[in-house]
This record gives C-alpha cells, sequence and structure tokens, in this order.
C-alpha cells in the first residue's frame, strides 16, 4: 500500500483551490446524505437492522476460527479452491500465478477495494497482462492514471468535460461528439464488452462471505461484476477474511443496510451470489473459481482495541457525511481509503508514522458516526489513534509539550486564574476598541483565517470573586 | 461506480428534511437515556427541606471564564429564575478537553479526577456547552478505571448542558410580558451538544417561551462549524472552509443574530465573519435567554 498520508494538509490546500471539484464535492455532500436520509426513513426500523447486523458480524468476528473453516470447507465442496494470503504481495503473487498458469493474457476487473489496497493491477502489469477495469468510476480512473477519491465512487473528483477528453483521446473510435453523460455510458459500455469477451481471468471483489454455503455476495449498480465473472473462463475473487458471515440471510440483510447507506437505493441493481464452477449443464460460468482471502494486518485488528473498524462493509457513507472528506477531497489522503474510515483504517493498515496526520483531520463532530450502518465509534477511535501518536511522540512537538503545560497549569487553580487573568486583562486591553485581533503570535493558526474575539474585560472567576466581595 | 448529479431546485427542501431526520432518529434515543439518567441525587438531609429548589454547581467553562464571562452571568441568573440555588465552585479550572482531544489522555486523567472530586457533591452540574458537559458524561468514564470510572457514572448522571437543564430538569418558564424582543436568531447545533447529548429541540424551545425571537433555521444546522478544538488551529484552511460554508447558511436564512450553545463554535464563526467582511451577530444562548442584547457580541467593540 502506497500512501503519501502525512502530506494530508498540504494536499487538502491543493484541493480547497481547485474551485469546481470542490463545488462537485460540496454537491455531493448535500445530495448524498438526503438520499440516504429518505432511504433510512422508508425503510422504518433501520436503527433495529444496523444493530441486528453489527451484533451478527461481531459474533463472527468473533468466531472467525469456526466460521473462516466453515465457510472454506462449502466453498470447497462447491468446487473452488481456496488461497490465504498473508500480505498484499502474497495476494498480488498468489493471483499472478493463477493467470500465469493458464497463460493469460487479459483480465477483466470488477471494482474491489482489496485490490486497490495490494497494488494488484500494477504487480500484473509488470508481469506483463493487460488488465482492464470495468467498473465505470475505476475504468475512467484506470484510463487517467490517477488513484481513487472515494471508496464507492472512485472517479467522483473527474468533471464530465475532464471524462470526455480523456475517452475521446484513448477511445480510437474516430471524431465523435460525445454530447452528454449519457452518450460517454454508451461508448464506455460498448468499449468494455469487447474486453469482457476477450478475457482470460475475471478478478472481482466480494461483499459478503456466506460461510454455510460457501457462497460469495457482491452489489454492483453496473452489471459489470456479473460478467467478469460470468465470462472469461477463470474467476478469481480477492477479498478479506473478515467479510465471513454465518447464514445466508445475514448476507441479505446486510444488502439491506449496505445499500440504502450508500445511494439509498433499497437494493443494488445487481445482487449476485457466486457459488463456484460451471456444473455440467450449466449454460455458462467459469471453468475454475478461485477465492484468495487476505489478511494484511487484520488479525492485528481483530486482537486490537481496533476491532469494531473490521465490520466496516465499505458503504461509504462516512465519506459524504464528513464535512472535512467534502472539503479535502478524496487525493488528500493519500490512500485508498478515505474520509473518516481511511482515516482510522491507514494507519491501522500502513503504519501510525507513516500516516499520523489523518486521526487528527477530523472535528470528532459525529456525523459520520450517526450514519455508520456497521455502528462503528469512528470518532473515537481517531482519538484513541491520536492518543496512540501523543504516546508515540509522532505528532509535532509544540503542540504535544502546550497541553502538557495547559493541563499542568489547569492542576494548579490559583496559577491558573492569576495567569488567565493577566492574560485575558491584557488582550482586552489591545483588542476592546476593534472588538478582535487580525494577528496574534502565539495563536497564528487561529488569526490565519478569522479573527481573535478580543474578550471581555476580565476572567468571570476575577469577576465574580469581586462581586463576592463586595456583596458581603 | 459514476454517480453524476441532477439537482433541482428543491434541493434545499429536500436536504433540510433529510437533516431534520437524521436529528429526529439521531436524537430520540439519547433523550431516552437523558430522562432515564436525570434523577437527581438528592441526600437524605436536603430532601425533606429541599422544596423544590435545585441545587446547582456552575461548570462555567474555561472558555466562557476567559473570553465571555457574560455567558456565565446570564446561565446564573436563568438558573436562578427557575428557581436553582446556584454555587460556583471556585477551584474550577477546564475539564480537559484540549488534551483529550489531542489524544493526550495521560494529561486528561488528574484534570478529569480534579473535577470530579471538585464537583461530586453537587445534586447537579450545569455547563454552558456541550462540549463540555458531553467531556463529563461521556469521556471521563472512557478514560478512568475503577473507583474513578464509578464516580464519573455517578456524575454524568448529574450533569446537564444549560438548555437541556432549563427546559428538562428546572422547566423554567416566563410570563409573555416578561419576555423580551431578541430579534431573528438562527441557532447552530455544536456536534458535541447534538449528537453526544441530544440538544436540539430544547434551546428553540427556550427561545419561543422564554423570548420573543423569530427563529429562522438555517439548511443543514447539523454540520460541523469547523471549529473542532485544536483542529481550527492544526488544519486552518479546512477549518475555515468549513466555517465560511455555516456562515453562507446561517445568512441565507435571513436571520441577523447567529446563536449557539458552544463558545468554541461561536468565536471561531464569529472570526471567520469579521474576516470576511459578513455582517451577522454572534452570540451565546445564554444571553439571549436572559435577554441581554447590551453586552456586545462576540467580536464586536466593547468601545463605543
Ligand atoms: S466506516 Fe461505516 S460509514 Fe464508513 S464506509 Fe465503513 S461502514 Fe460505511
Amino acid at each position: 500500500m502506497t500512501i503519501s498520508s502525512n502530506d494530508f494538509i498540504a494536499q487538502s490546500v491543493v484541493a480547497l483551490q481547485e474551485a469546481e471539484r470542490l463545488r462537485t464535492r460540496k454537491e455531493l455532500g448535500k445530495h448524498m446524505p438526503a438520499l440516504r436520509t429518505r432511504a433510512v426513513e422508508e425503510f422504518g426500523d433501520f436503527e433495529g437492522l444496523r444493530e441486528h447486523v453489527a451484533n451478527v458480524r461481531q459474533h463472527a468476528l468473533d468466531n472467525l476460527d469456526y466460521y473462516l473453516p466453515q465457510f472454506e470447507q462449502q466453498a470447497i465442496d462447491n468446487g473452488n479452491q481456496v488461497h490465504y494470503a498473508r500480505t498484499g504481495a502474497e495476494l498480488n503473487d498468489l493471483v499472478l500465478s493463477i493467470c500465469q498458469r493458464h497463460n493469460a493474457r487479459k483480465i477483466a476487473k470488477g471494482k474491489s477495494m482489496v485490490t486497490e489496497e495490494t497494488e494488484l493491477n500494477h504487480h500484473l502489469e509488470r508481469a506483463g497482462l493487460e488488465v482492464v477495469e470495468t467498473d465505470l468510476g475505476e475504468y475512467i480512473i484506470q484510463q487517467a492514471g490517477e488513484t481513487p477519491s472515494h471508496i464507492v465512487g472512485p472517479a467522483l473528483h473527474k468533471p464530465e468535460a475532464e471524462i470526455r477528453e480523456l475517452f475521446l483521446d484513448k477511445h480510437p473510435l474516430g471524431p465523435r461528439e460525445l454530447e452528454d453523460p449519457p452518450a460517454m455510458v454508451e461508448e464506455a459500455r460498448s468499449v468494455l464488452r469487447e474486453h469482457f469477451l476477450s478475457a482470460d481471468v475475471g478478478i472481482v471483489g466480494a461483499n459478503a462471505l456466506i460461510a454455510e454455503n460457501g457462497y460469495s455476495l457482491l452489489v454492483t449498480n453496473e452489471g459489470n461484476g456479473d460478467l467478469c465473472a460470468n465470462l472469461p473462463n477463470i474467476l478469481i475473487v480477492c477479498t478479506t477474511m473478515e467479510r465471513v458471515l454465518p447464514r445466508a440471510r445475514d448476507a441479505a440483510a446486510l444488502v439491506r443496510l449496505l445499500t440504502r447507506s450508500t445511494t439509498g437505493q433499497s437494493i443494488s441493481c445487481y445482487t449476485s451470489y457466486y457459488s463456484g464452477p460451471r456444473r455440467q449443464d450449466d449454460i455458462d460460468g467459469p471453468l475454475e473459481t478461485h477465492y484468495v482471502l487476505l489478511d494484511n494486518k487484520r488479525s492485528d485488528i481483530l486482537a486490537s482495541d481496533y476491532k469494531d473498524m473490521l465490520q466496516c462493509m465499505r458503504c461509504g457513507a462516512c465519506l459524504n457525511h464528513c464535512p472535512v472528506y467534502i472539503g479535502a477531497g478524496g487525493h488528500a489522503y493519500g490512500s485508498v481509503y478515505q474520509g473518516p474510515m481511511g482515516s482510522v483504517l491507514t494507519p491501522l493498515l500502513s503504519s501510525l508514522e507513516e500516516s499520523h496526520t489523518l486521526p487528527s483531520a477530523c472535528t470528532t463532530c459525529g456525523r459520520c458516526a450517526e450514519v455508520c450502518p456497521a455502528n462503528i465509534p469512528l470518532p473515537d477511535l481517531l482519538r484513541d489513534l491520536r492518543h496512540d501518536e501523543s504516546r508515540s511522540k509522532l505528532g509535532s512537538g509544540r503542540w504535544r509539550v502546550s497541553m502538557k503545560l495547559h493541563a499542568w497549569v489547569s492542576q494548579h487553580p490559583r496559577l491558573y486564574q492569576l495567569l488567565t487573568g493577566l492574560g485575558v486583562r491584557t488582550l482586552h486591553r489591545m483588542g476592546r476598541r476593534r472588538g478582535g485581533f487580525s494577528r496574534l503570535p502565539f495563536a497564528s493558526g487561529w488569526t490565519q483565517e478569522r479573527d481573535f474575539p478580543a474578550p471581555q474585560k476580565d476572567t468571570f472567576m476575577h469577576q465574580y470573586r469581586k462581586q463576592a466581595a463586595q456583596d458581603e | 461506480m459514476y454517480w453524476s448529479f441532477d439537482l433541482t431546485p428543491t434541493q434545499g427542501v429536500v436536504d433540510h428534511l433529510a437533516a431534520t431526520v437524521i436529528l429526529a432518529l439521531s436524537a430520540t434515543p439519547l433523550r431516552l437515556v437523558q430522562q432515564k439518567d436525570s434523577q437527581p441525587r438528592m441526600s437524605e438531609s436536603q430532601q425533606p427541606q429541599a422544596s423544590q429548589r435545585f441545587q446547582v454547581h456552575l461548570f462555567v467553562t474555561c472558555l466562557a471564564d476567559l473570553f465571555r464571562p457574560s455567558i456565565a452571568f446570564n446561565s446564573i441568573a436563568l438558573l436562578e429564575e427557575a428557581g436553582c440555588d446556584v454555587t460556583v465552585p471556585m477551584s474550577q479550572t477546564c475539564c480537559g478537553q484540549p488534551g483529550y482531544n489531542t489524544g493526550d489522555y495521560e494529561a486528561t486523567v488528574p484534570l478529569a479526577k480534579q473535577f470530579i472530586a471538585t464537583f461530586e457533591g453537587a445534586d447537579y452540574v450545569v455547563a454552558p456547552s456541550g462540549s463540555c458537559a458531553g467531556m463529563i458524561t461521556h469521556h471521563y468514564p472512557r478514560i478512568l478505571e475503577g473507583q474513578w470510572h464509578e464516580r464519573a457514572l455517578d456524575l454524568a448522571a448529574r450533569t446537564f448542558e444549560l438548555t437541556q437543564f432549563l427546559s428538562e430538569v428546572a422547566g423554567l418558564k416566563r410570563p409573555i410580558e416578561q419576555r423580551s424582543d431578541v430579534g431573528s436568531v438562527t441557532y447552530h447545533d455544536s456536534c458535541a451538544g447534538l449528537r453526544e447529548l441530544g440538544i436540539q429541540t430544547q434551546p428553540r424551545h427556550l427561545l419561543n417561551t422564554l423570548c420573543r425571537a423569530d427563529l429562522k433555521e438555517m439548511e443543514r444546522t447539523d454540520v460541523c462549524c469547523g471549529f473542532g478544538g485544536t483542529f481550527c488551529a492544526k488544519m486552518p484552511e479546512l477549518s475555515a472552509n468549513m466555517a465560511s460554508d455555516k456562515l453562507e447558511m446561517a445568512q441565507a436564512s435571513g436571520a441577523t443574530t447567529l446563536a449557539g450553545g458552544d463558545l468554541g463554535c461561536l468565536m471561531n464563526l464569529a472570526g471567520r465573519a469579521k474576516r470576511e467582511g459578513i455582517e451577522i451577530e454572534v452570540r451565546h444562548i445564554a444571553e439571549l435567554l436572559a435577554g441581554d442584547l447590551a453586552t456586545p457580541a462576540i467580536g464586536e467593540s466593547s468601545q463605543s
């Protein structure tokens, strides 16, 4: 996982200056929450569903040693091959070796965050394979050579005009207008159709693995996942072990929660369960199917205080509702995972050294936790990561020292009141005429963007003490 | 997946409904819990002579202490009007939020213990700030262990934000002829108060029943103003962008006063308004409820 998360601040400042993209994000920040709210409202007991699924998933995580082998056995009985990858590199090698065993040249890929995490495409391309992303958003950023800016809508940052230019440039289809989004979608569709038909291997992700029957679940809105999974002769499902759910009905419950949280849909356009290779009298389907289950530190997370994060279902609601994400944009996070979920997950999957700026990219407003379908206490986890940062002295020394000093003085009420009294009276004298300061030497972070309101004439404590003395 | 948006003029209405529903959904369970928790803990000796007077210890909060004592004075006036005996423990300082939110739990623990020791003799603790009340009710129990954890929970059950206490516990009412005109007001729901304590209807209810206020709701009143404690100084550009959005929505509401229950947020908004030359009076809810419009608004000159 290549990351540039510690440059978050500089990257967000750049993003704030890109007016058109910022405007798009702000529309997203209004539009998506409204869609979600409507869907939640129509559902009725969403809270009950949320709690139910969270309990089931917690149970599955607590008993992974039971459900994972159960899934594996069922999947093998269905004719699948099951592989485990400890690291991203192991997953990449496993996938490459399957492709090479079949002399594959072209891979059609469905949307998969796990393979974004492991940078599988680069690995396969370096070995000379052609990889085509078939989710429209993923396809766009692949053509543009960019990284996803949103876990659900990876090309969200790209304005229409840029996509038009990109298609005109990349598709050798002669002069044409591509006047509107439907025309562009139509073109992508016909280009992708050829790839589906000529691919040797299909790779998809999974939204859930079902222990009782060994199936995997995939939701998409474009149907590209099904084409990847059914047209090529070889199918590889790349996912992670915490996707395991005990029963098929748990997966159905998960879908109800997931699609409403993601796009406000009551169900995705395509909701597919994959069982395994083509059986004798099936008319289509792959001849050989593989599961590659990635760990990449998830066992460590499971054993840590951050295990709630494994409940994340990658719905993207926390991004859509996060005012920091809306301002900063996905690329500022310097990771394939962005927004609140990314600020928790990136340090856990990489290291806090490389990404300790992310947990501070949050006002702890709590809007994410309010909408998270998995009930993950994101602000608490982010604060706990700051605690880890503080203990390992990774952040700014100036902040650390000033917090210690503040805490020490606050433990000495007399000294505290003496110092604050002196400071406040001085600030009041200096600022009362204007009402505030446009610059203050010890608060430049504040005054860079806003005035600092001048205090009233004295601290409350002094005034109150004086008043009490007079009253006696 | 690729999304494109078709934005219609009704968007604002949808958003507003959306926000209201999220709030209603999120606030309901919280409020239920609050009601359960709001049983006062009266000592034996106080019960017979309690005669409906509430014994309240005021947590001034460090920001109000330093920058805007009028909030605390007006809080005292309101509490006394509601029939409370108000005590201000003189050894109070800060609840420890700055250190806590930057992850320095080690520095926060002694402050939390100090706070509990200072205030636990009270029947009720009231603070004119949702985030400070939330710190005590939600976060002290998180970072304290053993016996201190129990003491934190005990105090949490008796700790309230000002508007919450006035409307839910003390039930403050005021005859119509004593209600003063506070003009057109839009209320910003500060995050901790809203999401940790379920404060949303209380300040609005009080504005309507203690004053003559022309309440004008802004769009997405539940979205953060960008203050976030140290966030506003660590990531000033992002913070300012959020404050500007909030001010834009406040202005669009047509209200002349922007009110809220947390001084941190209000200083952020008032400071940003000044910097951008946006004309809106920013005030703490306690000032409006007490009818104190004589005190200059936040960030306004105190010299005529
Ligand atoms: S953390 Fe919650 S809201 Fe965010 S993507 Fe994961 S499940 Fe969705």
